[in-house]
């Protein structure tokens, strides 16, 4: 019996390789939480014959997951570690395909009273001086880079960000809305993540808008010079499709609950 | 509790209509632990009884090291495989990280111990039995041990099924070198991590329920297939 539940074993681990072409695609949580993924794989499925396999990963986690070659390109946000991305050589160049935006949630009743505030920088001083729970991602994301750069803004240094009221939950954007909802305090997060969220509790979405949050996303293929087995010819046809009339058509019509998500903005 | 009941509905639901993603990753957790586990009792088994017949010096220590390694957190083990496993790491030329493969070398390192030990220990006093015995019938070691694995198989069982316990239920190592790609290495532990940071709990419960029933269907088909328990035996 034992051997043959290992013949078993080995057989169906012999089928497992694969027919289609396949690529590996590191993406951030908050990609994968709109749910555009599922749009969009099987449109790419069908019309490159090309399997996309999904990481998913914070962006942190993606970037270093192309810096040692083992995924064969990243989709990600956060300008500043692309660039360094690339001048470490890590990926060919940087192609920027759609953004979407960060939106402050928090507690439906406001305590902190970011809802008249007038830009996101005011907005979290206001949490600060009031000094209202707040949820951080802390998990070295995209999201989370951006975070820390509007405290910046908003004159809030890392030593003001007290742990009696600033908690760094070290997880993805999900599982941090969970954190947030449990403890009903406020969270910056993807309009996405946030409109997908099935688990929203008394949190309402209270501030949007400002310019600063704008979300891009670039799309970033590992350098097959540093790397020679990464399947570069595919990152190529996966990017010529991204930027493409077809690609513009899916991600502009993408709608949650009625809401638009993404922009298109990938130059042709 | 309104999240327990709706899980346990959505549980039924997926079951009855048979979902085709369902049977997929619940086929998947099962070809990746019982696969581990297979693996795990052919280097565990034999070495548990091993150390029970042999002597040496450093047996002592040997032992107290594989019990404590029973406890070896997976998360650290997947971490680990997953360096090496790495483009950049030493094994990084065989292209396994995030597939199924990697998720069956990092279950049965964590495995392994576990079933040495339990076996070690069933076997120790199936030896204080048959010592006497197999000593005066002049046998060689190897005979020893074939006899004592063979007399002993159903307390060997019972460490392969709780290695299986143990795999089946594991998560922290597989999500780092598996990566729970859909449709690729997605399993049932991985899948309500995900379900879960979703804010899906009904679904992530009936996942949850799934995953248990799996695991008490699996211990009662070997004990049927082994005629343990019944009224006659032991």
């Amino acid at each position: 019996m034992m051997l043959r539940t290992l013949l078993v074993a080995l057989l169906s681990l012999a089928a497992t390789g694969a027919l289609a072409d396949q690529m590996k695609l590191a993406v951030t949580t908050s990609f994968h939480n709109s749910g555009l993924a599922e749009v969009l794989l099987p449109e790419i499925r069908k019309d490159l014959g090309l399997e996309v396999q999904l990481l998913v990963v914070g962006t942190g986690q993606a970037i270093r997951l192309g810096a040692s070659g083992d995924v064969d390109a990243i989709l990600v946000h956060s300008r500043k570690a692309e660039e360094d991305f690339i001048a470490a050589g890590n990926g060919t160049h940087r192609t920027e395909i759609m953004y979407n935006d960060f939106v402050l949630i928090g507690p439906a009743a406001d305590p902190a009273g970011i809802a008249s505030a007038s830009s996101a920088a005011d907005a979290l001083g206001r949490i600060a001086a009031a000094q209202a729970p707040f949820v951080s991602r802390g998990d070295d994301s995209g999201t989370h880079k951006k975070e820390k750069s509007l405290w910046d803004a908003a004159g809030v240094g890392a030593d003001a960000r007290d742990v009696a009221w600033y908690k760094e939950v070290g997880a993805g954007m999900g599982a941090a809305l969970n954190t947030a909802s449990g403890l009903n305090t406020y969270i910056l997060s993807d309009r996405a993540s946030w409109l997908n969220f099935g688990n929203k509790g008394d949190l309402a979405l209270l501030y949007a808008g400002d310019p600063v949050l704008f979300n891009q996303y670039a799309y970033l293929p590992v350098n097959p010079a540093k790397h020679p087995h990464v399947k570069s010819d595919l990152a190529a046809r996966l990017e010529t499709w991204l930027t493409s009339d077809r690609a513009k058509a899916l991600i502009d019509g993408y709608k949650l609950n009625g809401e638009t998500l993404f922009t298109f903005n990938a130059a042709p | 509790m309104n999240e327990i009941l709706q899980g346990l509905l959505q549980a039924g639901r997926l079951i009855v209509t048979l979902d085709s993603d369902l049977i997929e990753i619940s086929l998947r957790s099962l070809r990746v632990t019982l696969s581990a586990v297979v693996i795990a009792s052919a280097i565990g088994l034999p070495l548990g009884c091993w150390l029970a017949v042999r002597r040496f010096r450093w047996r002592r220590f040997v032992i107290a090291t594989l019990n404590a390694l029973m406890g070896l957190p997976p998360v650290v083990v997947g971490l680990i495989v997953y360096l090496f496993l790495s483009r950049s790491g030493p094994f990084g030329v065989f292209g396994l990280l995030f597939t199924p493969t990697a998720m069956i070398i990092a279950q049965v390192i964590i495995l392994t111990p576990l079933i040495a030990s339990i076996a070690h220990q069933a076997i120790r006093e199936l030896w204080a039995e048959y010592h006497d015995l197999l000593i005066s019938l002049n046998t060689t070691r190897f005979q020893r041990i074939a006899t004592l694995l063979w007399d002993g198989r159903r307390a060997l069982l019972t460490a392969a099924l709780a290695g299986f316990g143990r795999g089946i239920g594991e998560v922290g190592a597989i999500m780092i070198v598996g990566g729970n790609i859909d449709n690729a290495t997605r399993v049932l532990t991985t899948a309500i991590a995900l379900e879960t940071g979703k804010g899906n709990f009904a679904l992530a419960l009936a996942l949850g329920f799934i995953l248990i029933g799996l695991a008490v269907l699996v211990n009662l088909g070997v004990h049927s297939l082994s005629r343990t328990e019944v009224s006659d035996r032991w």
